[in-house]
This record gives structure tokens, C-alpha cells and sequence, in this order.
């Protein structure tokens, strides 16, 4: 199961104005397996995405990706490397149908490296080649969903469509930020395999999620941060029985037994 | 008895469903429908020339070309890339200053120095654009506008170029119909070629631009290298158009880099109807005209303008391409509510 590290954080600071939004987080990814990390609601997880992925310059600190540094890189340049992220808020292209949204990113330079100069090389031009990918990630081929133009779509599939556009560019990490928030019990059911079979594929993910249930079933290890820090990282289970975290998402115990009591 | 409530619904006509796939080509009805307004616009234009009863407007039909492509270049820049242009002074200026300069010195015939002042000016302002492209919305705006000013007084205070005379004394067409001509043939090719380019891979990418440019980037795509390219396209129609003027006055000036070149284009997109490519371009057809024809009553024109203006932007907002696309293809029906 574990590989080589391809991902390596090593104490990535970053301060907005007076806010500490990140001190000295560092960790570790290895290759092909799932890496949640999960945290209270202002912890720093999606900044800490942001500096990864290049959207936010960071103050201080390293991002290796295959030994090679990315520190405060373009983000179309990280991108382009492999190392691609979903929006927790989705931004799809809503003037656009759901398959041209992925025209978008078939254009990249890496997708056209992968696939020749009409974006699919032998498999096709590229609005083939994301009905394809769009068919993969759940949209059913031969109904009107990947017609539809992005603004009428559901929040289910607009989530997917997060992860289509990171399947387009033929990513090795996906950086996934919530993709089961917003989704209904049953949407995130059918999302769970999904997350499942991109794992199998060989894909790294790095999963920030709020639904710890959920995401328990897919991670491997898992990462908890509070108030800009890393808390402690491992196993699910060890990490839910750590004291610090239990006080970092429900309080402290005495302060809980004491509310009850009164 | 209770009012019966109605609504208005709107649907597409089945001749518009049925020319969207390959079956468009099974009538003649088919064909026809999808051919005759893009005949009737391109025949429109090629025999407007014989329709004009004087030399002077003759003439005027080639101001109208010259601010086409002026508007065709900020309708695709405003509504298919994000970016708020008020250039259209500075890439006339541009295009003009370097068709006069190339023309005057080196001697070259407008053959050569159209083309070259369309390469040269589009790459001129491109660069002197780079810096501004990160900017957004009525900020890049500002900075387009800040351009043409700051040329122009800058040839002024420095008296290079001409100074306040302009380069007097540049060649121009052999005659009034090659000069007709060759702008509407340009403003042909510039808006169906646009038109083609919206919806290419590229144009995909020029519209996720503007609809989300955070996602362009996780896309793995410069939204600056993009947004560079189609300033590129944008101010190329622009140079070309100044190049023209240049050689259609035979003369290049401070008055090129006049603000009406950045104005009319946006008044003539306002009334055509943004994103439609062809609307911006009868815009100018029917904005530019009506300014002739108010010259007669003097400085009461731009009263009279003003008054056209707002009561489309009151009445049509959407604009005249919009509002004719619509009746082309859908029809409307009372439905009980």
C-alpha cells in the first residue's frame, strides 16, 4: 500500500493581516493512498490547500512534490505538474455545458501532451474525451445531464464535475476540498465507491472532509489541525481517540460533563 | 367571475431544433433557415456601396467599417473574455501611427503596411497592456483609457511624430471602391472569423475566463497568457482599423487617438445587443449614419444622440441582435397560469 512520498509539507506558515492562519504545518504524503485532513470549522484546512496548490503565496515553508520544489509556484503551473485540487465552493464554468466545462481543461498543456493535438489523439476531439471522463464520474452517457448547461445542474453533480475537471488533466494527487459537503445521504453513498475507484486508479488524494464517517471508510491515515496548527496525525481510530482532538472539536470532556450536570 | 391569469411562454420553433444536428441539410426549408440571415447580412454589405447616393456618404460607409471592427474587438474582449476595453483609441492610434510611419519612411504601399501595422500595432499594444491584465473590470478599463490620453500628450509635449500637424503626406487608395471594399471585406472576415473563434476549443477557454478564472488556472491553464491572446485579436482589429483610416485621410494625427473611437463601439454593442458578435457591427451601421445625419442641426447633435441612447438602453436593453435572434427562434404563446 505505501509508496514512496510524493508530497512533502514541511512547516508552511501563513498570517492574513493579524490571523495566524497557518504555523508551521508540516506533513507527508505517500503515494496511492488516501490522506484526509480534517479540523474544526477555521482551522486552516483549505488555506493550507491554497499554498499547496499555489493559489495563496504562503510566508514561510517547503511543498516538495516528487522531490521537486513547488513552493509558491503559478497554480496552472502546479496544476500542470499533476497536482490538482477541487473548490470546496464548486466553480464550474456556468455559462458552459456540463462536457465543454471540461473543454477547458483537455486544452492544458498536460492534457494535450497526454493526448495529442485534438486533445483525445486517437480517442477523439476533446468534447469525446470528457463525455468520456464526465461518463466515468457518474454522469450517465446517454441521458441529458452532460448536455446540461452547469448552471441548471444539482449540487451532486457539480461536485463531480469538480472532479472531472482534476481527471481531465490526468492528475497524480487531487487535492479534494469537502467533496461531500452539500450532498445529500444518498448522493454522498454513490460518491463514496467513486472516491474508492480513484484510489484504485493509482490517484493520491488528499481529502478535507467534515463528514468524518464517510471519510473514515476511504482514508488511510488521516490528519486533524486546529487554529492554524497540526493537532496530531495517524490511523482514524487513534486519531479519534486522541484526547487533544476530542477538545479541539467538542470542547474539553469537563467542560462537557460540567453543562450537562448543570 | 375570477380574472383568468396569464403568463407568457416561450418555446423554440421546431425548424430551429431540427437544424441543430446533422439533419439540418435534409430541406431546403432546413438550409435555407439557417443560411438566408447570414446571406442576407453578407449581401447586404457588399452591394451597400452601390445604394449610397453621394461620395460623402461613400465615404462614411468606411468611418462605419473602421468602428465595427472597433466594436467587434470590444464585444468579444466584454463578452467572451471578461475584460472591459475603453482601447479602441489607443489601437487605432497605434495602428495608425505605425501605417503612417512605415509608409512615410520605408516607403512601403499599403499592401505591405496594413498587414504589418495590424502585426506591429497588436503586438505594441499587447505589451504595453501585459501589465494591466491581472486588473479586472472597470479597472482595466481605466488603464485602456489612461492610454490613448498619455500618447497623445506625450506626442504633444515632445513634438515627435508630427507633433500637433500628424505625418501629412501618406499614401492612399486608388480609389473610392477598393476603398469601400476592403474594409467591408475586412469587417466580413473579422466577424465570422470571431465567430468561428468563440466557439473553438480556444474561444472555450477565452469564455471560462471570464466565468471563472480561478478554475481556468486550476485547469492548469495562464488566464495572462489567455487574456494576452485575445487583447491580441482585440487590438490587431483595432491597429488594422487605425492603419486603414490612416491611409484612407492619407494623413495620421493626435485626432486618432480621440476618445469616439472608444465611446461609439460600446454605444454601437449597447444597441446591437453584447455577445452576439453581429450586433455590435449593424450598431455601428446605424450609430454612426444617424451622427451624419444630425450634423445638420449642429450642437444639438449630441443632445439628439444622447435621447437615441437612452431610450434604447430604456426600451431594448437587451439590444436589437438579441431581441431579432429571439423572435427568430423561439415563439411566444399565452399560457393559463
Amino acid at each position: 500500500m505505501r509508496g514512496d512520498r510524493i508530497l512533502q509539507v514541511t512547516e508552511v506558515s501563513k498570517s492574513f493581516g493579524g490571523v495566524q492562519a497557518l504555523l508551521n504545518v508540516s506533513f507527508a504524503v505517500h503515494k496511492g493512498e488516501v490522506f484526509g485532513i480534517i479540523g474544526p470549522n477555521g482551522s486552516g484546512k483549505t488555506t493550507l490547500i491554497n499554498c499547496i496548490t499555489g493559489f495563496i503565496k504562503m510566508d514561510s515553508g517547503k511543498v516538495l512534490y516528487r522531490d521537486k520544489d513547488i513552493s509558491n509556484k503559478d497554480p496552472n503551473k502546479i496544476a500542470n505538474l499533476g497536482l490538482t485540487r477541487t473548490f470546496q465552493i464548486m466553480r464550474p464554468y456556468y455559462s458552459l455545458p456540463a462536457y465543454k466545462n471540461l473543454v477547458i481543461p483537455l486544452f492544458s498543456p498536460r492534457a494535450r501532451k497526454a493526448g495529442g493535438w485534438r486533445g483525445g489523439g486517437k480517442l477523439g476531439d476533446r468534447e469525446t474525451v470528457s463525455i468520456d471522463i464526465l461518463e466515468e464520474i457518474g454522469f450517465e452517457r446517454d441521458s441529458f445531464v452532460p448536455y446540461k448547461l452547469a448552471s441548471s445542474l444539482p449540487t451532486g453533480y457539480l461536485k463531480r464535475l469538480e472532479l472531472a475537471r482534476c481527471l481531465a488533466l490526468r492528475p497524480d494527487i487531487i487535492l479534494c476540498d469537502e467533496v461531500f459537503s452539500g450532498l445529500s445521504m444518498s448522493e454522498i453513498a454513490s460518491m463514496v465507491p467513486l472516491i474508492e475507484k480513484l484510489q484504485m486508479d493509482g490517484i493520491t488524494l488528499v481529502m478535507i472532509e467534515h463528514r468524518l464517517r464517510e471519510l473514515f471508510r476511504v482514508a488511510n491515515r488521516v490528519m486533524v489541525m486546529n487554529f492554524g496548527e497540526k493537532l496530531t496525525e495517524g490511523i482514524p481510530e487513534d486519531v479519534m481517540n486522541d484526547d487533544k482532538v476530542k477538545q479541539a472539536y467538542l470542547g474539553s470532556e469537563k467542560l462537557l460533563d460540567y453543562t450537562f450536570e448543570g | 367571475m375570477d380574472k383568468v391569469e396569464r403568463r407568457k411562454e416561450r418555446l423554440d420553433r421546431g425548424i430551429k431544433v431540427r437544424t441543430e444536428g446533422i439533419y439540418a441539410v435534409s430541406s431546403l426549408q432546413e438550409v435555407s433557415y439557417l443560411v438566408l440571415p447570414r446571406l442576407v447580412l453578407i449581401v447586404g454589405l457588399l452591394i451597400l456601396p452601390f445604394l449610397m447616393p453621394n461620395l460623402y456618404w461613400n465615404s462614411v460607409i468606411c468611418t462605419v467599417g473602421i468602428y465595427a471592427l472597433l466594436a467587434l474587438g470590444f464585444d468579444f474582449l466584454a463578452h467572451f473574455v471578461g475584460l472591459v476595453s475603453l482601447g479602441g483609441a489607443f489601437f487605432i492610434g497605434v495602428g495608425g501611427y505605425t501605417a503612417a510611419i512605415l509608409n512615410k519612411s520605408l516607403g512601403l504601399s499599403p499592401v505591405f503596411t496594413i498587414p504589418m501595422a495590424t502585426l506591429g500595432g497588436a503586438i505594441i499594444c499587447t505589451l504595453l497592456l501585459l501589465p494591466a491584465l491581472p486588473l479586472r473590470g472597470v479597472y482595466f478599463a481605466i488603464v485602456t483609457l489612461m492610454y490613448p490620453l498619455a500618447l497623445k500628450e506625450i506626442i504633444v509635449a515632445l513634438n515627435i511624430l508630427g507633433g500637433t500637424d500628424g505625418i501629412l503626406g501618406v499614401a492612399g487608395f486608388p480609389n473610392i471602391w477598393i476603398e469601400q471594399y476592403l474594409i467591408i471585406l475586412i469587417v466580413i472576415f473579422a466577424l465570422f472569423g470571431l465567430r468561428r473563434l468563440v466557439n473553438e476549443d480556444i474561444g472555450l477557454v477565452f469564455r471560462g475566463v471570464k466565468d471563472n478564472d480561478q478554475s481556468v488556472r486550476a485547469s492548469g491553464l495562464s488566464i495572462t497568457l489567455y487574456k494576452a491572446i485575445a487583447v491580441f485579436i482585440a487590438s490587431g482589429l483595432g491597429s488594422l482599423g487605425g492603419a486603414y483610416l490612416s491611409h484612407k485621410h492619407m494623413w495620421s494625427g493626435i485626432s486618432q487617438f480621440a476618445l469616439d473611437f472608444s465611446v461609439l463601439p460600446i454605444a454601437a454593442t449597447v444597441i446591437g445587443g453584447g455577445g452576439t458578435l453581429v450586433g455590435p457591427v449593424l450598431g455601428c451601421f446605424f450609430l454612426v449614419p444617424i451622427s451624419e445625419f444630425l450634423r445638420a442641426f449642429g450642437t444639438l447633435r449630441i443632445v439628439f444622440y444622447s435621447v437615441i441612447l437612452t431610450a434604447f438602453i430604456m426600451f431594448r436593453s437587451e439590444g436589437f441582435m438579441v431581441y431579432a435572434q429571439r423572435k427568430y427562434h423561439q415563439f411566444q404563446r399565452w399560457v393559463k397560469v
